[in-house]
């Protein structure tokens, strides 16, 4: 990654919504390994089962989070777009996805890296504390709504 | 905002005595999903019910057994009725089997519906849940026809998966137009769905509005518009600007037997559409 591509890719993660107000040091430490991709409809962010060390930071496009069992299709149960984040399996060992990710739409998004992630909250414990108070309540709210989906509001 | 309610009807409009259906006839059956049916009535003969109002209902009686109160989803000046209907029961079961040509009773309209013209001049949030859009469409086409006299205008039309969507295809139509947003997600999908998946309440942080001048009109399940009203209410929605529908058992629709009672009012009589500010204390009771 050259420095003009890894300023803009700075730039574009402090602009997102999840990473408003943080520190640009901060950001720039997360970034060291950071790589923008894009998704074509029907790729695959995620694979359920595999290695997970990535932090999407969703910038445009529409991605499917599917679960799914051997008996039965495959359900979508959320979606994640513009100005949200997507994994969280990067933090939590055994680092393995634990959903599918599939792109609905034309999809750009930035990569962290886990590893990078993982250093940098715990060296700079500040920092550390500041990402997990951002990145809980997404947590959170995603437990929430998950248990909203169980209350099958519009059962009847 | 106003005072008044539109929909001060709180007793049949149907000359002569108060439960006496008056006949229509089926003109067309629409299947919307797998267990729900778009009824088109036209009076049989010359006598109609009066106009409604958006958000009230009529009884829906099938002869030989039984009545029950449907919401109104559409009509025309000239007496044609709509009504939408997911079989639940027996009356209902028997509406949604009903084909061109027969014959079924009206009475009404009844209820406190959408409080539309008190609106003007606001941001508008329109919520649906499952069946909730139908007594929602009657305010919608009100609001599109005097579209200038509001601010924004959101829907947000959620189900339980795509096949429990209904008048989709009219709301893919309302997505084209620039002078208001419709988001539309389902709870749970298959991989043939390519638009949003999440409860309704996940749109409501992503709805444009102004919390000062906005107010709310949620229909759905019971659960769904206390969910959506919160989330509301957490975007600091005034709890008075926030309308609900509510649903219950009704039997006579004119306030006098008691069977739609909900804490101290009528439902038929009081509502069906009432403030969420009256209803939130009885919202969170476990059983009322």
């Amino acid at each position: 990654m050259t420095s003009e591509e890894g300023r803009k890719t700075i730039d574009a993660v402090a602009g997102h919504p999840f990473f408003h107000g943080f520190d640009r040091a901060f950001i720039a430490a997360i970034c060291s390994k950071a790589v923008e991709h894009t998704f074509v409809v029907e790729d695959m962010l995620a694979v359920e089962g595999t290695t997970a060390e990535l932090l999407y930071v969703v910038l445009e496009g529409k991605v499917a989070l599917e679960i799914g069992a051997a008996d039965r299709p495959r359900l979508t149960v959320q979606t994640v777009g513009p100005g949200e984040v997507l994994g969280w399996s990067w933090l939590v060992p055994p680092h393995h996805w634990r959903f599918d990710a599939r792109a609905l739409k034309a999809t750009r998004a930035i990569a962290l890296d886990g590893n990078v992630l993982r250093h940098t909250l715990s060296t700079h414990p500040t920092w550390g504390f500041q990402f997990m108070v951002r990145f809980m309540p997404v947590l959170a709210e995603r437990l929430e709504n998950t248990r909203i989906q169980l209350l099958d509001i519009h059962g009847r | 905002m106003a005072a008044s309610r539109p929909g001060d009807v709180t007793s049949s409009a149907v000359a002569g005595h108060p439960l006496a259906p008056v006949p229509y006839v089926v003109r067309a059956v629409a299947t919307e999903t797998p267990d729900t049916t778009t009824l088109t009535l036209e009076p049989r003969a010359t006598k109609r019910i009066p106009r409604s109002r958006p958000g009230q209902f009529n009884m829906l009686y099938v002869f030989a057994v039984g009545e029950a109160a449907i919401s109104i989803s559409g009509g025309n000046p000239d007496g044609q009725l709509i009504h939408t209907v997911r079989t639940t029961g027996k009356v209902t079961s028997a509406l949604t089997r009903l084909t061109p040509g027969d014959t079924v009773g009206v009475r009404g309209p009844y209820g406190h519906g959408w409080p539309v013209a008190d609106s003007k001049g606001r941001d508008l949030v329109i919520v649906a849940g499952g069946l909730g859009l139908p007594p929602l469409r009657p305010a919608l086409y009100e609001v599109f026809r005097n579209r200038e006299s509001y601010g924004r205008v959101e829907i947000i039309d959620g189900a339980r998966s795509p096949k429990d969507l209904v008048f989709y295809d009219e709301v893919q139509g309302w997505r084209r137009r620039t002078d208001l947003r419709v988001q539309v997600t389902v709870d749970a999908a298959g991989k043939d769905w390519y638009g949003d998946v999440g409860v309704v309440t996940t749109r409501i942080p992503d709805a444009r509005f102004e919390p000062e001048r906005t107010t709310a009109f949620i229909c759905g399940p019971e659960i769904m518009m206390k969910l959506t009203a919160q989330a509301l209410v957490a975007r600091k929605v005034s709890p008075d600007a926030i309308w609900i529908s509510m649903e219950r058992n009704m039997k006579c629709a004119i306030g006098f037997c008691g069977h739609c009672q909900y804490g101290p009012s009528f439902v038929c009589r009081d509502g069906p559409v009432m403030r969420y500010s009256t209803l939130e204390p009885l919202l969170n009771l476990k059983e009322v």
